[in-house]
C-alpha cells in the first residue's frame, strides 16, 4: 500500500502538515509527500520525522491554481502507484481534493475525523449538518481521497529526516493570474491554532477589544469572533467563525461575551474544551460549554489573563 | 453574459437534528427547507447582480427531486430568469457534479457560481469536481467578483489572509461571505417566480463514487461546570489538572 501526502509549503510547515503525515502512516502504508511552494529542502526532510519516506517537491507553480496542483498529484499517484491521497483539509485542499477525485474517479472523504473503519471496506467519519452529528462515509472506488480535518489526531514523531527530490509533475499551463496575497505577519492561522480566544457583541465596541487580544496573547491563542461583530467591521472577516464562517476545533474555545446561538456553535462545537463568559445565566452557550463564567468580561478577562500570568510564571 | 447558479436546499439552521431507519437517514419530520445561504446570499445574488450591470441570463440548476421545486421557486423570486432542475437524488457530490457539468456543456456558460457548501452535509466538493469534468479554472471561496470584458478579478479567501486572482471566463467560482448582501424576494419577485420556466430533466447514467452509510449524534455534553467570576485562579488550574489544555 503507497499513499500520497499533499502540503502547500509556501509558509513552512504547519501542524496540520505533520497530522496528515502521521494519518497517512497510520493508514499502514508508504508515505510520499508532494508539495508545492517555496519551502527549503532541510525544512521539508523533516517531514520524515512524522513518518514519510520521501518528499517530492514541484517548484515550477507558485500559487493555488487547482488544474496546476491537480496536475501534479496525479502525475506522482501514477508514478508511486499510490492507491490513497490525503490531504490536510485546509482552504487549498477544499479546492484541490475534489478536482483530483474526479480526475483519478477516486471517492472523497472530505473532512474525516477518523481514520478509516473496514466497515462495509472502508468508512471515514466526518462532521455534517454543521457538526451537529456525524456521518459515516463509504468510499467505494479502489483509489480513495482523505481530506482530514485539522485538529483530529496527534502527530506522532517516529523516524528521522528523510530524503527530498525535486520533482516535475507537468503541471502545465496556469489560467489564473495572483495580482497579490495579503496575509498578516506571524498570526496563527485561526484554523490552525489549538487555541482560541473569541469575542462577540458583549465587547460593546471595538476599541474594547485590548482585554481579548491580552488574553489570547498570554495564552498563545489565536483570536476569533461572532458574525455580527465581522459584520459590522469591528474585526476582520477571517476571525468570523461559525456556520457562515470557518470552522475551527481547537484544544481550547475561550467564547467572551457571545450568546452561543445555534449557528456561532456550529463553527466551534468541535473544540476540545469550551469555556464562556456571559452576563446572561440563560446565555445558550452555557449548555455548550464546559466551563462557564456567569460574569461581566470587562472585569473576568484582565482577572484570567492575570491568573495565568501567575500560572505561567510559576510553572516555566 | 450566461450564467449558471448551482442551488441546493438545506434545513433551515435552526432545525433539529435527529436521524431515523437505524441511523441511515435523516429525519426531516419538521424539518423546513431553506434554499442553501451561501448560494442563495452569494452565488445567486452576485449573479443578478452582474446581470443587472452587464446583462445577461441567470439560470438556476439543482440536482434534486420534486420535494425541491419550493426553494427552487424561492430562487426564481429573488430574480433568476429560470430554472433546471435535474430529476434524481443528489447522492453523492460526485454524481451531483457530473449532472451539472454534463448540463453546462451542452448548453455552455460563461459563468457558474456555487455556494461555498451545502450546510448540512459541508462537503465543499460540488464545484470543483464540475470545474475538473469541464476541464475550467476553479476559484475557490471568492469573497468579491469584478468582471471587464472577459476578464474576472476575484478576492478570495486563502489561509489567513486575502488573495486576488486574475482569470478568463469560462470558469467555475465558489462564493463565500462578502460576495453579495441577502435580498429578500418582494411580492413582485414570487408572483413572477410561478411562470417562470422551470425544465425537468431526466439524468445522465453516473455511479458515485461514496455513500453516506449512517450518521452517529456527538456524545451529550457534561454539564458546564461552573466558576466563581472572582476566582480565575481556579479556572486556570482546571484548565492545567482537569481538562489539560493549558
Ligand atoms: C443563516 C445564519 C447563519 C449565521 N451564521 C453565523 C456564524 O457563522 N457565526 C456567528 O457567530 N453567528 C452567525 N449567525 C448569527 C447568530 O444567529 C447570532 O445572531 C450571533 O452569533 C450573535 O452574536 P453575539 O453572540 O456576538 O451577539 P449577541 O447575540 O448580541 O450576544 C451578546 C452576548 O454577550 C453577552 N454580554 C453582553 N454584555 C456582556 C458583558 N459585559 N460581559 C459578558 N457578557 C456580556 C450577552 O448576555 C449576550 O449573550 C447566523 C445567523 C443565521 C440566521
Ligand atoms: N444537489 C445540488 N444541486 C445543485 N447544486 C448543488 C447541489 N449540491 C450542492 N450544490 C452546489 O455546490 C455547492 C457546494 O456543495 P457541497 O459540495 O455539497 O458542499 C453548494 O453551495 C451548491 O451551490
Amino acid at each position: 500500500m503507497s499513499t500520497i501526502v499533499y502540503i502547500t509549503s509556501s509558509n513552512g510547515l504547519g501542524k496540520s502538515a505533520f497530522e496528515a503525515v502521521t494519518y497517512a502512516k497510520k493508514l499502514g502504508s508508504d508515505v510520499t509527500v508532494v508539495t508545492t511552494g517555496s519551502s527549503d529542502s532541510t525544512t521539508l526532510a523533516m517531514l520524515g520525522e512524522w513518518g514519510a519516506s520521501k518528499v517530492l517537491v514541484d517548484r515550477s507553480v507558485n500559487s493555488d491554481d487547482t488544474q496546476q496542483i491537480t496536475r501534479i498529484i496525479a502525475t506522482a499517484v501514477e508514478q508511486t502507484g499510490a492507491d490513497t491521497v490525503v490531504f490536510s483539509h485546509d482552504l487549498i485542499a477544499k479546492s484541490i481534493a475534489p478536482r483530483l477525485s474526479v480526475r483519478l474517479k477516486a471517492g472523497l472523504v472530505s473532512g474525516a475525523t477518523s481514520l478509516p473503519t473496514n466497515d462495509g471496506g472502508f468508512t471515514c467519519s466526518v462532521n455534517v449538518f454543521s457538526g451537529k452529528a456525524f456521518g459515516n462515509v463509504n468510499v467505494k472506488t479502489a483509489k480513495k481521497i482523505i481530506s482530514l480535518l485539522p485538529n483530529s489526531i496527534q502527530p506522532e514523531a517516529i523516524g528521522s529526516a528523510c530524503a527530498v527530490e525535486e520533482f516535475n509533475g507537468g503541471a502545465g499551463e496556469t489560467r489564473m493570474k495572483v495580482l497579490s496575497t495579503k496575509k498578516p505577519e506571524g498570526e496563527i492561522p485561526l484554523t490552525e491554532a489549538e487555541r482560541v480566544v473569541s469575542a462577540g457583541r458583549g465587547l460593546k465596541a471595538p476599541e474594547n477589544w485590548g482585554i481579548v487580544e491580552d488574553l489570547a496573547k498570554e495564552l498563545g491563542a489565536a483570536t476569533a469572533c461572532s458574525r455580527p461583530v465581522a459584520d459590522i467591521g469591528w474585526r476582520p472577516h477571517h476571525e468570523h467563525v461559525g456556520q457562515t464562517g470557518f470552522a475551527i476545533r481547537p484544544n481550547l474555545y475561550i467564547a467572551a461575551g457571545i450568546s452561543g446561538a445555534i449557528q456561532h456553535l456550529a463553527g466551534v462545537n468541535g473544540s476540545k474544551v469550551i469555556v464562556a463568559i456571559n452576563t446572561d445565566a440563560e446565555a445558550p452557550f452555557f449548555k455548550a460549554a464546559d466551563y462557564g463564567v456567569l460574569g461581566d468580561v470587562f472585569e473576568v478577562l484582565p482577572r484570567l489573563t492575570e491568573a495565568l500570568k501567575k500560572f505561567h510564571a510559576t510553572n516555566n | 453574459m450566461k450564467i449558471l447558479v448551482c442551488i441546493s436546499k438545506s434545513p433551515d439552521t435552526t432545525s433539529k437534528i435527529a436521524f431515523t431507519d437505524s441511523s441511515t437517514k435523516f429525519d426531516e419530520n419538521g424539518v423546513q427547507y431553506i434554499v442553501n445561504p451561501y448560494d442563495e446570499w452569494y452565488a445567486l445574488v452576485r449573479a443578478l447582480e452582474l446581470k443587472e450591470t452587464i446583462g445577461g441570463n441567470v439560470t438556476i440548476i439543482t440536482v434534486g427531486t420534486a420535494a425541491d421545486d419550493s426553494v427552487i421557486r424561492k430562487a426564481l423570486a429573488i430574480g433568476a430568469d429560470d430554472a433546471v432542475r435535474i430529476d434524481a437524488d443528489a447522492t453523492d457530490a460526485y454524481f451531483t457534479a457530473s449532472q451539472i457539468a454534463s448540463y453546462a456543456k451542452a448548453n455552455g456558460f460563461d459563468l457558474i457560481l456555487t455556494g461555498k457548501e451545502t450546510i448540512n452535509y459541508n462537503g465543499s466538493q460540488v464545484a470543483g469536481m464540475i470545474a475538473e469534468e469541464l476541464d475550467l479554472p476553479f476559484v475557490s471561496l471568492a469573497t468579491k467578483l469584478d468582471i471587464s470584458g472577459t476578464k474576472l478579478t476575484l478576492e478570495k479567501e486563502i489561509v489567513g489572509g486575502v488573495q486576488v486572482v486574475e482569470v478568463e471566463l469560462p470558469v467555475v467560482i465558489s462564493c463565500a461571505k462578502g460576495m453579495a448582501e441577502q435580498r429578500i424576494p418582494n411580492m413582485r419577485g414570487i408572483m413572477a417566480a410561478r411562470t417562470k420556466p422551470l425544465t425537468i430533466i431526466a439524468p445522465i447514467e453516473v455511479t458515485p463514487l461514496t455513500a453516506f452509510v449512517s450518521y452517529t449524534m456527538p456524545a451529550p455534553k457534561t454539564a458546564c461546570k461552573m466558576i466563581d467570576p472572582n476566582n480565575m485562579d481556579e479556572l486556570v488550574a482546571l484548565l492545567h489538572n482537569e481538562a489539560k489544555v493549558i
